[in-house]
């Protein structure tokens, strides 16, 4: 634990990726050379990959922990939290002193004494919390709250973490990042073994052992920013790309072997039992195949074809299919999901992300038809779908046909190269060849009031940094007209924008509840979003997708800011 | 009636017709220590401790200046006038004020830990007692500076042995000072920025021992600044100033530091939570030290510390001033006004 503590400090500390880098290698090639660190060194690779433990103890014992032993009110402690904004850092900042401290390795924390904490009475995790806390080392204390509180991002990245354990163990990028798959999965204990076949070194019958129900690490696309004119120049002809819609859906790899199948999100979690209308797929599919695809809801009451995507619902909708333990037959019949598949990495058990995309999209095509029309044969009408492929005779053409997106409920495109491999990760966009870009819609936008603010948590604790945005109610004319909160913001300023404007929040506020003020309105920015959906949960009738400050408009008065009105004119129109 | 109060020009003692750190011109101001948001410029008349008389003409020009020692008293007006060790910066005073019996003290900006550089701070015991709270809040909760100091120490050696500069920020005056005074001068060479230099000859004149330091701009050589101490102002950093470094590590010495997130919004590498104020435990233990029936609170997590001790049993009360407020209660802006 002193080690993993050591290196999160470090981690932390370091603003530089190569420093972060060397900090990481160096920590993984000395537990490599010392079997007694194998199992502490899985956990840390967990932690730093991403990989949250269950909840260990309800956040309610941890404030519990430092109100009656740092012996302060609880106004007090909630004053002393709203500035530090991590409830981790809260604790280690409030917990009394001790002198007398006691060493434990990591492995040993978590299995033999935090994971075993869920399982017990309330009463007996908050002694066992209350007489770990005495025994800590000061410098322990933030990793330690952090893993209870499953907080511990520091800055690194799971791509950043597999190159680390590449460079340590001297394998190939990619083949760490499949040994890395599933690795941070749920309800996961890594043990020293999993952490020597990490840093093994590369082996002949691995890639049998690895392949059984795994998924191939998911490709990213990279976002495509420059303007049309300059696209043939970057891109050459548009004939030599594939293009398609860009969902606006959950990423996912279907798997099927060995007469199984699973399905995976991009967080590499298994989410098989979360959408079980997909299980009607295993028997029409062949044996041996990978799709990559998205997950939407769609309702196909009048289904005509594979490429059909008419009754494609918004992202809101899919939304409430997420995390659910248990599916009812309600959400199956309002909400039924589907699967839009557009690329095939594995057919008959054949790895066949190197062969060029304009094949594996040729494949992809002749399973997905074959498979849709023996269903048919036999009144299936299967959860699977065929992105469209987009055509269109030069670049502005296509330009054009993206405006369609909006009023498809799409983001935008994705471009892919006709000779392409699929690759691992997020290519370079200098890799021009293997590059997928996203081309996104610009996001819609309106000019909105800044009315409440909060302060931030972590990277921007202690400053009001996170804002609650509204609209007027009405045209300037109407007499009565107020300000209608829609959507919250914390992203897009710059943190000298965010300083003068948190000076401002200061003296315009006209009242504090806790970490929130309400202000005079005298800020208006402009807010983008990349969606828009009715909603009846919000005062103002509609909910907003990632909205994020775009400008700080300081040339409009608020009375300029934009009506509701214009709000709802960005819906989109309704699905017929 | 109270002793001292806050008025628009600052805190103002009537009975003897003079105020305590005005924020406007007065006729006469009884200055606690040279920190600009407390040793304000254009009164008539001053009166400091006799360390603090040369930074006040430094920081003021040709005013007119009194200097008394600690502890020697001053009648004025009938009230007796007297400066008492604050611990915070060379020079730093509480000011304690003596009127009929009645005895108030205002603390201005103080510490309790000893640095090494400065007088260390003695409780005086009063009727009323008027306390800063910069770091109001039991989060802050200082390391020994020992401790830190072997921080700072191990950055700068593994950076001076992996060829780097180490550029540290810190305020100007005392910061800087109690920094350099503490830190292990074997490793390398010192430099510092054109704003700090001279205050550390003003240490030095008034028997402070401090390590031999160079000028940045006096530097020779392409290679000077590997291996090399560099102090320079919060607000140089990230500037073009710091671009004749090369490849540097920074890192920022502050009580604000304490918070991770403001050393992540801040982006230096590294930060050390040393402070020139006192910590949570700090304020309680002075507070407490005193005697005081009444605490006024001023700049800094006002309402929390009145707040806190209210309920333990104080008449505590909040009192405006405009001594660096903003800084204090966020941590956002720049941090080096104390
Ligand atoms: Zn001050
Ligand atoms: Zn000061």
């Amino acid at each position: 634990m002193k080690a993993f503590a050591a290196l999160y400090r470090e981690l932390d500390a370091a603003t530089a990726i190569k420093r972060k880098q060397k900090a990481l290698v160096e920590y993984l090639r000395a537990a490599m050379d010392d079997p007694a660190r194998h199992a502490s060194a899985a956990w840390a690779v967990y932690f730093l990959a991403g990989g949250k433990p269950r909840q260990l103890a309800p956040t309610k014992l941890l404030r519990r922990l430092a109100l009656e032993e740092a012996r302060l009110p609880e106004w007090l402690f909630e004053e002393c939290y709203s500035t530090v904004g991590d409830l981790a850092e809260t604790l280690a900042l409030l917990l009394p002193i001790v002198d007398e401290t006691e060493e434990a390795t990591l492995d040993q924390w978590m299995r033999e004494r935090l994971l075993p904490l869920r399982a017990a009475p309330e009463e007996a995790k908050y002694k066992s919390l209350c007489g770990w806390a005495h025994k800590l080392p000061q410098s322990q204390r933030l990793v330690f709250f952090k893993m209870i509180t499953g907080e511990l991002r520091v800055g690194v990245s799971r791509l950043q973490v597999a190159q680390a354990l590449a460079l340590a163990a001297g394998v190939d990028a990619k083949r760490m990042a499949q040994r890395m798959m599933g690795y941070t999965q749920a309800g996961r204990v890594p043990t020293a073994t999993d952490f020597a076949a990490l840093t093994a070194p590369a082996s002949a019958d691995e890639d049998e052992a690895l392949k059984e129900g795994q998924p191939y690490p998911f490709y990213l696309a990279h976002p495509f920013q420059q303007p049309v004119e300059k696209m043939a120049e970057a891109l050459g002809a548009v004939g030599d790309w594939i293009v398609e819609w860009k969902f606006d859906g959950i990423r996912a790899q279907y798997v099927q072997r060995g007469g199984q199948f699973q399905l995976w999100s991009r967080g590499e979690e298994l989410v098989t039992d979360s959408y079980p209308e997909l299980a009607e797929l295993q028997r029409w599919l062949p044996e041996g195949v990978a799709l990559d695809g998205e997950l939407v809801v769609l309702r196909d009451d009048d289904y005509a074809a594979p490429q059909d995507l008419s009754g494609l619902q918004p992202f809101a909708l899919l939304q409430q299919r997420l995390g659910r333990k248990v599916v009812s037959a309600k959400i199956l019949r309002d909400l039924p999901v589907v699967f839009i598949a557009y690329d095939l990495l594995e057919q008959d058990g054949r790895d066949l992300r190197e062969a060029p995309q304009e094949e594996r999209r040729g494949a992809l095509e002749a399973l997905v038809v074959d498979a849709t029309l023996r269903a048919r044969d036999f009144g299936v009408t299967l959860p699977l779908r065929l992105s469209p492929l987009l055509t269109a005779p030069d670049w502005p053409s296509l330009y054009a046909k993206r405006e369609e997106a909006r009023a498809l409920g799409v983001e935008g495109m994705i471009l892919k190269a006709r000779a392409g491999a699929y690759g691992v990760g997020r290519r370079k966009g200098s890799d021009r060849e293997n590059v997928w870009w996203k081309w996104k819609l610009d996001p819609m936008s309106v000019d909105a009031v800044l009315i409440y603010a909060q302060r931030g948590h972590g990277r921007r604790s202690g400053v009001y940094s996170d804002y609650t945005f509204a609209v007027w109610s009405d045209p300037p004319e109407a007499p009565a007209r107020a300000l209608v909160p829609f959507a919250k913001a914390y992203s897009g300023l710059t943190d000298e924008e965010m300083r003068a404007v948190d000076a401002i929040i200061r003296k315009t506020t006209v009242e504090t509840f806790g970490p929130v003020r309400s202000v005079t309105p005298t800020l208006v920015f402009e807010l983008g979003f990349e969606g828009i959906a009715e909603s009846k949960r919000h005062k103002s009738g509609v909910a907003v997708r990632f909205p994020r400050m775009l400008r700080w408009r300081i040339d409009k008065p608020v009375a300029e800011a934009d009506t509701l009105q214009a709000l709802r004119e960005l819906l989109p129109a309704p699905h017929a | 009636m109270d002793l001292i109060k806050a008025t628009p020009q600052g805190l103002y003692c009537s009975a003897g017709d003079f105020h305590i750190d005005p924020w406007r011109p007065v006729s006469r101001a009884v200055i606690t220590h040279g920190h600009s948001d407390h040793a304000r410029w254009g009164s008539a008349a001053y009166l400091c401790q006799r360390d603090c008389a040369p930074i006040l003409r430094k920081r003021l020009g040709d005013v007119s200046i009194q200097a008394l020692d600690y502890g020697e008293r001053l009648d004025v007006n009938g009230v007796s006038v007297s400066l008492h060790p604050a611990g915070h910066v060379l020079g730093s005073a509480q000011i304690r004020v003596e009127y009929r019996g009645e005895v108030w003290a205002a603390s201005g900006d103080y510490k309790l830990e000893r640095d090494g550089v400065s007088a260390p701070f003695e409780p005086v015991r009063c009727n009323a007692f008027i306390s800063e709270s910069t770091f109001g809040l039991p989060v802050y909760r200082w390391r020994p500076q020992a401790d830190i100091m072997e921080d700072v120490n191990q950055w700068w050696r593994r950076n001076a042995a992996e060829g780097r500069a180490s550029a540290l920020f810190a305020y100007g005056l005392g910061k800087a000072q109690r920094l350099l005074a503490n830190v292990d001068a074997s490793i390398g060479p010192i430099y510092c920025h054109g704003a700090i230099e001279p205050i550390n000859d003003i240490y030095r004149a008034q028997g402070v021992a401090l390590p031999a330091t160079r000028l940045v701009a006096e530097a020779v050589g392409k290679n000077a600044f590997a291996g090399a101490l560099v102090f320079a102002p919060p607000s140089a950093a990230a500037s073009p100033w710091m671009r004749r470094f090369g490849e540097y590590s920074d890192a920022f010495a502050s009580g604000w530091m304490q918070i991770r997130g403001n050393r992540r919004r801040r982006g230096f590498d590294q930060g050390f939570a040393i402070s020139d104020h006192a910590d949570w435990p700090g304020l309680l233990e002075a507070i407490h030290a005193t005697g005081a029936e009444r605490v006024f609170v001023t700049h800094g997590s006002v309402g929390a510390l009145t707040r806190y001790l209210s309920e333990s049993g104080l008449d505590a009360r909040e009192m405006r001033t405009e001594y660096g407020e903003e800084e204090a209660e966020s941590g956002a802006q720049e941090p080096e006004a104390p």
